[in-house]
């Protein structure tokens, strides 16, 4: 690239520095606020203002106040990945390998339903699910659900939406990823006598584990801190740390518990992300 | 081979297919709730299944107060916001694939955490910000949009990343081989090439800003975006016109993707 040595030298600083300021003002500076809420004196109100006062009492007080949904959170959230991870793995190995000309045209329908807002879509599996729903009447004719069963204000219920909505983000890398692989290595696994299935878990799967970290990262953290599909179409029995932050700040006002919550989220994920990379050992993701 | 080792063949050769093509209806599933929702009439407004057929939604969709100012201010959010985030992250694109300079690792890191945090922790860092710069007071347009195009900007730099750093710089050689100065090079060969990469981050941008909620919710104060509105009602009876919306804007943006789509075909055949 001897050309691009010819280019004034400062030239990628001015191209980045609007980016960088702005993510450095709203998004850096903003974290740095959030540490110093979450040590406010909780005695403050949002009228008198608060004091910061290193008040790391705010993490153990939350914690112990609000560990039932913070639990839940991250439950709820790997069930829904496992969920989206089977059903997306089946999703992208059928475009990557199945689909012949027809893979660009799906995915397009993979990304499609993100066109209709994400609320809009959750409402709709509440109508779905509904008690006099057409699935409750079929699932209570076959027994599977008890005469007063119902779907809907249950645990599976707020599951099944996460896995909904956040599956396009686990079927796009493991797409990536799959597409990627070399068919000849698959076949040189059947040459050498492998089955199918031996074929799959000893070749194609192993080759779409970068697929499978990002996507598992893409729908575990947005789904952790998700509370439009608990309060949608869950009962208080399902409330996500989400819908405990979301309320702290808005209808209670105790802006220092909600930091403090807001940190102690962001904390275990960063803590949970970092072993799980380890781990997994891929650092390519993006 | 005998028949019946045809027919396994023939499941085993499509049932992955199948499998994949269900896992896709259930994606649709929603969808096409929502679309036969627009043209329902409901006989009372707390009872939300399928009464009887009717045009009145679609004919009348701004019928329920407040609705159509909450789409179009979610839209000049949505605009704006884009515009911005496109720009900027555009910018920052060319720096990170076409530039050397220090400060390249961090800076990447800056990039990926905020598509990396919770929304509602983003969106709470924020409104930490606002409320200790004292505009505890004054959320609305300004902070939504302010929070929508830091979420907005990440996304942009990813994908026009992606679309300049695949680009094969042999066409800009030859460009320059054949005398063409380096402004006319860009904005003869390179900017064409990276301009779906720009126009696809736009459109990823509008629809991220136009859908967010849960960053929206926290920063919004007394404003109320569409999905703010859809969130206020969903307590109460939802209005079947939020279903003709929720139809529109998907039928909108499916026409724009496919539209994108033949066009590149139709030039590919043309040059080909």
């Amino acid at each position: 690239m001897a050309r691009t040595r010819r280019r004034a030298r400062f030239t990628g600083y001015w191209l980045m520095l609007p980016s960088a300021l702005w993510l450095a003002l709203f998004f850096l500076v903003p974290f740095y606020s959030l540490i110093a809420m979450s040590l406010y004196d909780p005695e403050g109100s949002s009228l008198t203002g608060y004091d910061m006062t290193w008040h790391f009492a705010n993490y153990v007080d939350v914690v112990q106040a609000y560990w039932r949904p913070l639990l839940r959170s991250f439950w709820y959230a790997a069930l829904a990945t496992l969920g989206c991870l089977l059903l997306g793995y089946v999703l992208a190995y059928a475009i990557a390998f199945k689909a012949g000309r027809w893979k660009n045209l799906m995915l397009v329908l993979v990304i499609a339903p993100f066109f209709t807002s994400f609320l809009i879509r959750t409402l709709s599996w509440k109508l779905i699910l509904a008690d006099d729903g057409w699935i409750v009447n079929t699932l209570q004719a076959v027994g599977i659900l008890g005469p007063d069963g119902r779907l809907l204000a249950t645990s599976f219920a707020v599951v099944m939406g996460l896995t909904y909505n956040f599956l396009p983000f686990m079927v796009l890398p493991l797409f990536a990823s799959l597409d990627k692989i070399d068919h000849r290595l698959i076949e040189a696994a059947g040459d050498l006598y492998a089955s199918p299935a031996r074929g799959f878990f000893k070749v194609t799967l192993p080759l779409s584990m970068p697929g499978v970290v990002a996507g598992t990262l893409l729908t575990f953290i947005p789904a952790a801190g998700d509370y439009i599909n608990s309060e949608l179409l869950g009962s208080p029995n399902q409330r996500m740390i989400g819908n405990v932050i979301q309320n702290l700040f808005t209808n209670q006002g105790d802006y220092a518990a909600a930091g403090a919550l807001s940190m102690t989220l962001m904390i275990i994920i960063t803590i949970g992300v970092v072993l799980y990379i380890r781990r997994a050992g891929t650092e390519d993701l993006v | 081979m005998s028949p019946l080792q045809k027919v396994g063949r023939w499941i085993g050769e499509h049932l992955v297919l199948a499998l994949g093509l269900l896992v896709l209806i259930y994606m649709f599933v929603p969808i096409a709730i929502v679309a036969l929702m627009s043209f329902n009439d409901p006989s009372s407004r707390n009872v939300y299944k399928f009464d009887g057929f009717t045009l009145h939604n679609w004919l009348n969709p701004c019928e329920p107060s407040g609705m159509c100012a909450s789409v179009v201010r979610s839209v000049e959010i949505g605009l704006l916001a884009t515009l911005v985030a496109t720009i900027l992250g555009t910018l920052a694109a060319f720096a990170l694939v076409r530039h050397r300079f220090a400060g390249r690792g961090p800076l990447n890191t800056l990039i990926i955490l905020p598509m990396a945090a919770p929304e509602i922790v983003l969106g709470s860092s924020m409104l930490a910000l606002f409320v200790s710069a004292g505009f505890g007071g004054k959320l609305g347009f300004v902070t939504i949009f302010i929070a929508h195009v830091t979420f907005c900007l990440s996304f942009v730099i990813i994908t026009v990343r992606a679309r300049l750093s695949g680009l094969d710089d042999n066409l800009e050689q030859a460009a320059m081989d054949l005398y063409a100065t380096e402004n006319q090079t860009f904005w003869r060969v390179t900017f064409p090439l990276v301009f779906p990469g720009i126009l696809g981050a736009a459109l990823l941008s509008f629809s991220l800003s136009f859908d967010d909620f849960i960053i929206t919710n926290l920063n919004a104060g007394q404003t109320v975006t569409f999905p703010m509105y859809v969130w206020g009602v969903a307590q109460r009876g939802i209005p079947m016109q939020v279903n003709v919306i929720g139809t529109a804007m998907f039928v909108i943006a499916v026409t724009i993707v496919l539209g994108s789509e033949i066009t590149r075909r139709r030039r590919a055949k043309a040059a080909a």
